[in-house]
């Protein structure tokens, strides 16, 4: 391992989160909530403002870093960073970039933010309704493949034809969310368990994701405070250390029409071995895992690609007594994640894992050392992140 | 499904974003062939590599502008989803469909997305034979799948 690595040399020192709303339901402007989550995160990790010296975000967030340092007055903004990509691959890849700056000098403080009122701009699932297309959609949009439930869905499929999984696996992945939802106040789902019965019963979206494969669409923001390692050992908050962060994409993820040579993947092949490597862990030393649901079908695949099961041992791994704090093997999504805690594109999760690290999770796995996150499977790129006390 | 739906001529209502060429021109000779009821991919004229979507460069040798590659249309299935909810306004009335993964073997097994014809809530079986039907719209052609008895 090279020399050159952001381990423990940043850390997760605050952490901000807006109420989490249904979408549509913002009574405030987008910006507005990026703002709140930023100072929130601020507060909760005792800086002023002020002290922001560095801005990374992801997605194509709409709030722009110039914006958000005009509004907080930051006297010298040294770094701003935008993540390639859409969907929220880049969730843990944002705080990489934050713990990439930071270790190389170029900042000692930022902030990293994602802000999303779907009611206020377009909703993620649904297609614009355009006379043409051209480009790689016009291969599948005319055709009404046009979502992100839609395309997971195949690659869900092929999966499960290649590895004999049953709609079981996915089910108790959906459960597990909601289950862990239930325990925590600020989640839009809390107070609405989920059954087996209620998950067979709900309206199919795209065989094979029911309703509840499905991530929800909310308003919010989230704020995520990073410094440096002198900084962050007497702060407020007890630091959640970035162990290890990957991004990237295997050969040709990109490919139009479905064409990505290896299909049924989460696309993190090689950045999971990357990733472990810079952490110097393995997969068995991973306490407790928050892995993006966009839908249940790529947590599948990425719990298998993070080396937490073989492909062929999904129907054994993937259990709701398995995956669920406080008696399972790898408690995922202990917030309720993108099903039922919020999705606000992922950054709600990894708010979960430094909790996890803190210990103030609303399911705390007991003694918890090395918090995982996985962001945005099934899309390109992706990014991945390990935090550890 | 209603008279009007199984009297409809194309597979998916009529009001669905049409295709066209990308600005720059490095696909049209696909949207040409198919409005002639062809089926043309790109094939390095250097290394024979197949290529789907076009790109102005070879991804496995980079020579440029690789050619073009008239293929059967014959393909088989490689997956499938039967889409209930209707994420375009067009589609409202037409869930449930069927949209299936088309792997073309002679043509490096490359993919193409497309709807199945026939019965929306048929079985589907991965690895079935299917073959192109060219589905002609106003301003554009669609690649469009059925079965092919064995």
């Amino acid at each position: 391992m090279s020399e050159f690595t952001v381990k423990d040399k940043a850390a997760i020192v605050g952490v901000g989160e807006t109420k989490y709303y249904k979408r549509g339901q913002a009574p405030v402007s987008e910006f507005r909530l990026a703002l709140e989550a930023i100072l929130r995160a601020c507060d909760d990790a005792g800086i002023r403002p002020t002290d922001i010296d560095g801005i990374a975000s992801y997605s194509n967030d709409r709030n722009d870093s110039v914006r958000v340092a005009t509004a907080l007055g930051l006297p010298e903004l040294r770094f701003s960073n935008m993540f390639w990509g859409g969907g929220g691959g880049g969730g843990s890849g944002a705080i990489g970039n934050a713990a990439a700056a930071i270790a190389a000098g170029y900042a000692n403080c930022v902030v990293v933010y994602r802000a999303l009122a779907q009611g206020q701009f377009g909703r993620f699932g649904q297609t614009p309704a355009l006379k043409t297309i051209s480009g790689n959609p016009a291969y599948t949009w005319p055709y009404g493949m046009s979502t992100p439930a839609q395309w997971i869905a195949l690659r869900t499929r092929r999966f499960m034809h290649e590895h004999n999984v049953t709609q079981d696996a996915i089910a108790a992945i959906a459960l597990a969310c909601y289950h862990h939802a239930q325990f925590n106040p600020r989640a839009v789902m809390y107070g609405r368990p989920l059954t087996r019965k209620m998950y067979d019963e709900s309206r199919w979206i795209v065989e094979p994701f029911h309703l509840y494969d499905c991530c929800m669409e909310n308003d919010g923001a989230a704020a995520v405070i990073l410094a440096t390692r002198d900084r962050a050992r007497d702060m407020k908050q007890r630091p959640a250390w970035v162990m290890a962060a990957a991004q990237g994409s295997d050969f040709r993820q990109g490919a139009g029409a479905e064409n990505n040579p290896d299909y049924a993947t989460s696309n993190f092949k090689t950045l999971a071995p990357r990733l472990y490597a810079m952490a110097g862990i393995e997969p068995k030393d991973v306490d407790v895992a928050q892995v993006y649901e966009n839908f249940t079908g790529a947590v599948m695949t990425s719990l298998v690609e993070h080396g937490f099961c073989a492909p062929d041992g999904v129907m054994e791994f993937c259990t709701f007594e398995n995956l669920t704090w406080p008696n399972g093997k790898l408690p995922i999504n202990t917030s309720g994640g993108n099903l039922a805690e919020c999705y606000m594109h992922g950054l709600e999760l990894i708010i979960e894992a430094a909790r996890q690290i803190r210990g103030t999770s609303t399911c705390q796995v007991k003694d918890a050392e090395i918090s995982m996150v996985v962001s945005g499977p099934m899309v390109a790129p992706v990014s991945d992140l390990i935090l550890h006390r | 499904m209603s008279e009007t739906e199984t009297s409809r001529k194309t597979y998916l209502p009529a009001g669905m974003p049409v295709p066209a060429p990308a600005h720059d021109g490095v696909d049209r000779e696909f949207y040409e062939a198919a409005r002639r009821h062809e089926l043309a991919v790109q094939r390095c004229g250097k290394c024979g590599t197949f290529q789907f979507p076009a790109e102005w460069i070879c991804h496995k040798c980079h020579a440029t502008e690789p050619g073009w590659h008239r293929v059967s249309g014959r393909g088989r299935i490689y997956s499938w989803e039967r889409v209930w909810h209707p994420a375009h306004p067009a589609l409202k009335n037409a869930c449930p469909y069927l949209v299936v993964v088309v792997e073309l073997p002679d043509a490096g097994n490359i993919r193409m997305v497309g709807n199945l014809l026939g019965d929306p809530m048929q079985e589907v079986k991965i690895d079935s034979e299917v073959e192109a039907v060219f589905e002609d719209h106003e301003h554009a052609t669609l690649v469009q799948w059925r079965l092919v008895e064995s």
